[in-house]
C-alpha cells in the first residue's frame, strides 16, 4: 500500500530540469524554502535538480523523514527516466523538454528564462498554457504556482504527428499516393 | 577592334584601361555588361517562376536527400519527420550539422543503425547515409562584425558541400547553418548547375512569429514548400501551408 521502503509515505517526485542552459533563477527558486514548503504542503515528497550549466548549486537534503529531500546533477544523457517517475516537473520553456514531458502525460510547470534575448521560447508555452496542457510561471511566481495549480483543469496532450507535413512532401514531388 | 584587343590581354588589361580608354569603357558597359545583366535576370525569373510548381508528372525513382539538423529542439523535430519519411523514396540520405553541435548527429546515427537492423535484404542496394558537419555561419552572441566573415566561410563551406553531394531533396527547420544551404542550392539552380526541391518546415517553437531562417526563406522565395505548425502564422504568412503540430 505504500509504494516506498520506509517511512509508509507515498514517494511522490518533482523533477526541475533546465535542459542544457543556464538558469540560476530557476534552480534558485526551486531551491527556496518558500517553494520547497509549498511543494511539500501538496503531498510532493523528492525534489530533483538537474541544474545544467548553472553556478547556483542546490543544497542537499538526504535525511528520508525530512519533509522534502533534494538531490541534484548538472546533465545526463537522457533525463527520459526522471521524467518517468516524476509525479511533477518544472522546467525551462526549451521546446524538446516540454514536448517529451507532454508526450508521457506529466504534470507540467513551465518557467520561462526571462534573461534570454529574444524570448520566443515564451510564445510555444504561452500557448499551450492557453490550450491547457500545462501551467506556466516566472520564475518569481513559482511559489505561488504551486500553491494555486488545479491539476483537474489540465488538458491532456495529444501528441501531433509529422504525417501531413511528409505526405505534402510526396505530393508535391510527384510521389504516388500511399 | 579596340574592344576586342582589350579582352584578349585579359582582365588585367580591360582594369588598367578603364580609366583612361573612354571608348573602352563605353564597350563594356554598353554591351557586354547589360547582356550579362539580361541573361542573369531571365535565369532568375525563370528559376523563380518554377520555384514552388509541383511536379506533375508520376514519380518513381529515389532522391538524393539532404536534412539539416540543428541544436535545440531543431533536431528532435527533424527525425520525427524522418521516422517517418519513406526510406527507399528519400535516399541516400544526409545529415548535416554545425560544426559545434556535437548531439545533433550523433542522433541521427542512431536513428540510422536502427533502420539498418530493420532492413530486409530484399531491398535494392541504395548508398549508406552520411553525416556531415559545417562551419557555422555565427555563434550564438557574436559580433555582428566578424558573423560577416564567417557567413562567408560559412557559405563557401556550403557551396562546396552542395558540390559534393548535389541534394535532389533538402529538408529543414530553422537553424542558421539551413541558410548558407539553401542560398547555395538556389545558387546553383541559377546557374543550371542541378534542381533541388527545398522543403522548409518552421519549428513547433514559432506561434507567432517564424524564425529569422523561415522570413528570409519566405521573403527571399528560396524555399519550394513552406510549411507552419500554428495556425497563427499560416494566417501571417499566407504563402505558408498548415501542417498542424508534429511533436
Amino acid at each position: 500500500m505504500d509504494g516506498a521502503g520506509n517511512g509508509g509515505r507515498i514517494r511522490k517526485m518533482v523533477f526541475v530540469t533546465v535542459g542544457t542552459t543556464c538558469f540560476d533563477a530557476l534552480v534558485k527558486a526551486a531551491d527556496s524554502r518558500q517553494v520547497k514548503e509549498a511543494l511539500s504542503k501538496r503531498g510532493y515528497t523528492d525534489l530533483m535538480i538537474q541544474m545544467g550549466r548553472g553556478s547556483y548549486v542546490p543544497s542537499k537534503v538526504s535525511e528520508e523523514d525530512a519533509p522534502l529531500t533534494v538531490d541534484y546533477f548538472a546533465f545526463s544523457p537522457s533525463i527520459a527516466d526522471y521524467l518517468k517517475s516524476a509525479s511533477l516537473i518544472i522546467s525551462h520553456a526549451g521546446s524538446g523538454s516540454i514536448f517529451e514531458t507532454l508526450q508521457l502525460g506529466k504534470t507540467l510547470i513551465v518557467v520561462v528564462n526571462e534573461e534570454l534575448m529574444d524570448n520566443h521560447q515564451s510564445e510555444l508555452a504561452e500557448e499551450l498554457a492557453e490550450r491547457k496542457h500545462l501551467f506556466y510561471a516566472r520564475p518569481q511566481m513559482l511559489q505561488q504556482t504551486i500553491e494555486t495549480m488545479d491539476l483537474e483543469t489540465l488538458v491532456p496532450y495529444v501528441p501531433g504527428s509529422p504525417k501531413p507535413v511528409v505526405d505534402l512532401i510526396n505530393k508535391f514531388l510527384g510521389f504516388p499516393a500511399d | 577592334m579596340q574592344l576586342f584587343l582589350v579582352l584578349q590581354e585579359g582582365k588585367r588589361g580591360v582594369f588598367i584601361n578603364l580609366k583612361g580608354m573612354g571608348k573602352v569603357n563605353d564597350g563594356i558597359l554598353c554591351f557586354i555588361f547589360p547582356i550579362f545583366v539580361t541573361i542573369i535576370v531571365v535565369r532568375l525569373m525563370y528559376v523563380l517562376y518554377w520555384v514552388r510548381k509541383p511536379n506533375r508528372s508520376l514519380r518513381t525513382d529515389n532522391l538524393r536527400t539532404l536534412i539539416v539538423l540543428g541544436s535545440g529542439g531543431h533536431t528532435a523535430e527533424m527525425l520525427r519527420i524522418v521516422n517517418v519519411l519513406q526510406k527507399d523514396r528519400f535516399a541516400p540520405r544526409f545529415y548535416i550539422a554545425a560544426a559545434t553541435d556535437s548531439m545533433s548527429l550523433q542522433k541521427a546515427k542512431v536513428l540510422e543503425d536502427s533502420l539498418i537492423q530493420q532492413e530486409n535484404s530484399g531491398r535494392k542496394m541504395v548508398e549508406a547515409s552520411q553525416f556531415i558537419q559545417i562551419y557555422r555561419s555565427r555563434e550564438v552572441g557574436q559580433s555582428y562584425v566578424t558573423s560577416i566573415a564567417t557567413t562567408l566561410i560559412a557559405l563557401a563551406h556550403a557551396v562546396w558541400l552542395t558540390f559534393r553531394i548535389r541534394p535532389q531533396v533538402i529538408i529543414c527547420n530553422g537553424p542558421g547553418t539551413c541558410i548558407p544551404l539553401c542560398t547555395s542550392a538556389f545558387l546553383f539552380k541559377l546557374v543550371g548547375l542541378g534542381w533541388s526541391n527545398i522543403f522548409y518546415v518552421e519549428s513547433i517553437a514559432r506561434v507567432r512569429k517564424v524564425s529569422l531562417s523561415g522570413l528570409l526563406l519566405y521573403k527571399l522565395l528560396l524555399a519550394d514548400q513552406f510549411y507552419v505548425q500554428w495556425p497563427q502564422l499560416q494566417k501571417k504568412y499566407p504563402r505558408a501551408q498548415l501542417v498542424g503540430c508534429l511533436m
